[in-house]
């Protein structure tokens, strides 16, 4: 007795997978085009260089509305929500959560067609205290909204 | 002044003392568990438990499908809240993963140096068969009374060893379980330490686990988190499914008796 | 059969509400193992959210998303009983994904 087997579960992903691979690539080759992953900014390593690799230092917003816990119990899942009001600021296509002082500050990119609310609900580890920045593109300028969250290190249980 | 007056200062200056000391967490993280909501990545693992409850597995290539966790051969649902018990066909009091090592090795054929090879995850590990099978079991009895057996004399001795050892201090700090665990509104940091030898807390810790640990991404057992604390405090190990373990879970689970099982729970 | 992923997708007010949990490790590749050796880099680096095969979110992810990562979004559109879809692609070139329909 052990180890769930992680080889059994690739194995049984695996086949699911097989499934899943099929049916995709079934799916029309558009889809698959818009799939392009911004790859430079996941790998910038300050703040400013991931605004800079973004396309410049998003101005403030009140048009975007940021959750996030004051203080999180422990830093490997802090949840995030990203909300726009459309009628402060139209026409978000993009939303980025960047967490300032993680090795690499970009966390999670998400794109969204016009028939989808720029919304995003996700958990990001935050490697320390600092500040957390909710990023919207809107036809190419960049706004953003930051917001500090404590990280605690436990005691001995829980 | 008489003696009446005088326990009432002291008996007035001591409540404002425990008053000024009183730094319990409560509160602090609520807005973080409110928007974690209840998704709970302990549920993949409980699926993963079912399975390997229903899979032929050791040298006789046998499930756990006939394992008696109380209630009979099979019966699963609500058995984890009826833990620990007096089993007559081993003549002690086991808790579930005491029990589960008793079935592996009497249907299953595994031997108890395997059973013990590694019950627990360690770092970097996925999770192990066990802590699935304890995810799945406490699972089918969540919502269900805390109802540990007391009816026994073997029962009541085991929960007078756990109480004896929940007060003994030893190691190199010289610390007990009551250290830190017999007040009620104290903290290390911002992680709250129930106390566990009253109801409240006892049933608040007895019905979380086992439970996800964020930090870990994995499901821990109470039989881990036991053991864990006793490899803080500097103790020698405590093994799964020893008679300690098991005196301690029972001593956990008789004092919060009565409230409902809330596991698998969601923990730092 | 183990599930790798719970979805949930409610019709709310004027949106579709979709929640997905995904069972993946999100490794960074900093950690260390017990014997000191390196973790190797293991974390989904593409999800997208599809409603009857059309794809209404297109996410992409860093090893700073948490383990066992969790995807809330929202999209207008959707009637009961539509098929709803998350795919997911990781660092390794793994897949995963999980289906359901709207409430």
């Amino acid at each position: 007795m052990g180890n769930l087997d992680p080889l059994g579960l690739t194995r049984r992903g695996f086949m699911r997978v097989g499934g899943t691979l099929l049916a995709v690539a079934a799916l029309p080759q558009k889809i698959w085009a818009a799939a392009l992953r911004p790859e430079t900014v996941f790998q910038t390593t300050t703040l400013e260089a991931t605004f800079e690799a973004l396309g410049g230092v998003p101005q403030v917003s009140d048009g975007i509305i940021f959750s996030t816990p004051d203080i999180a119990e422990n830093g490997a899942v802090v949840p995030v929500r990203i909300e726009i009001d459309p009628s402060v600021l139209p026409d978000v296509s993009k939303l980025y959560v960047i967490v300032e002082k993680n090795p690499n500050p970009l966390a999670a990119v998400f794109q969204v067609p016009p028939n989808t609310q720029p919304y995003a609900e996700t958990r990001v580890k935050v490697a320390q205290t600092g500040n957390l920045y909710a990023v919207a593109e809107a036809n190419g300028e960049l706004y953003m909204v930051q917001r500090e969250t404590k990280v605690t290190l436990g005691g001995c249980g829980g | 002044m008489n003696k009446g007056f005088v326990r009432g200062i002291f008996t007035v200056l001591i409540g404002l003392w425990s008053v000024t000391l009183l730094s319990d967490t409560e509160g602090v993280f609520d807005q973080y568990r409110e928007m974690l909501g209840d998704d709970n990545p302990a549920i993949f693992v409980i699926f993963d438990g079912e399975e390997i409850w229903y899979a032929p597995a050791g040298p006789k290539s046998v499930s756990l499908e006939q394992c008696d966790l109380g209630l009979g051969p099979g019966v699963v649902e609500g058995a984890y809240a009826q833990l620990p018990r007096y089993f007559p066909d081993v003549d002690r009091v086991q808790d579930v993963e005491a029990r589960l090592e008793y079935c592996m090795t009497q249907l299953q054929g595994l031997t108890p140096a395997e059973v013990h090879e590694k019950p627990y995850s360690l770092r970097g590990d996925l999770g192990t068969e066990l802590e699935a099978l304890v995810a799945w079991i406490a699972d089918q009895s969540s919502g269900l009374v805390i109802a540990p057996g007391q009816a026994h004399a073997k029962e009541r001795a085991t929960y007078a060893l756990g109480e004896n050892l929940f007060y003994y201090r030893a190691g190199p700090h010289d610390f007990s379980c009551a250290t830190c665990h017999e007040q009620t509104g104290r903290r290390i940091r911002l992680q709250a330490l129930p106390n566990l030898t009253t109801h409240p807390g006892a049933a608040e810790a007895y019905s979380s686990w086992p439970a996800y640990r964020i930090s870990q991404g994995i499901v821990r057992t109470m039989g881990w988190r036991m053991r864990d604390c006793m490899r803080q405090q500097r103790m020698p190990e405590l093994i799964m499914g020893s008679q300690a373990s098991v005196a301690l879970q029972t001593y956990l689970a008789v004092n919060g008796a009565g409230a409902s099982m809330a596991a698998p729970g969601l923990k730092r | 059969m183990a599930s790798r992923m719970r979805i949930r997708a409610q019709l709310k007010e004027d949106y579709c509400e979709v929640k997905a949990l995904m069972r993946h490790p999100m490794e960074t590749g900093m950690r260390k193992d017990q014997s000191g050796a390196a973790i190797p880099a293991n974390f989904i680096e593409d999800v997208q959210v599809l409603h009857n095969d059309a794809v209404v979110v297109q996410a992409y992810w860093g090893a700073a998303v948490s383990a066992n990562p969790f995807l809330g979004v929202r999209f207008k559109g959707g009637a009961q009983g539509d098929v709803v879809k998350v795919v997911w692609r990781d660092n390794r070139g793994d897949s995963g994904s999980g289906e359901t329909t709207i409430r």
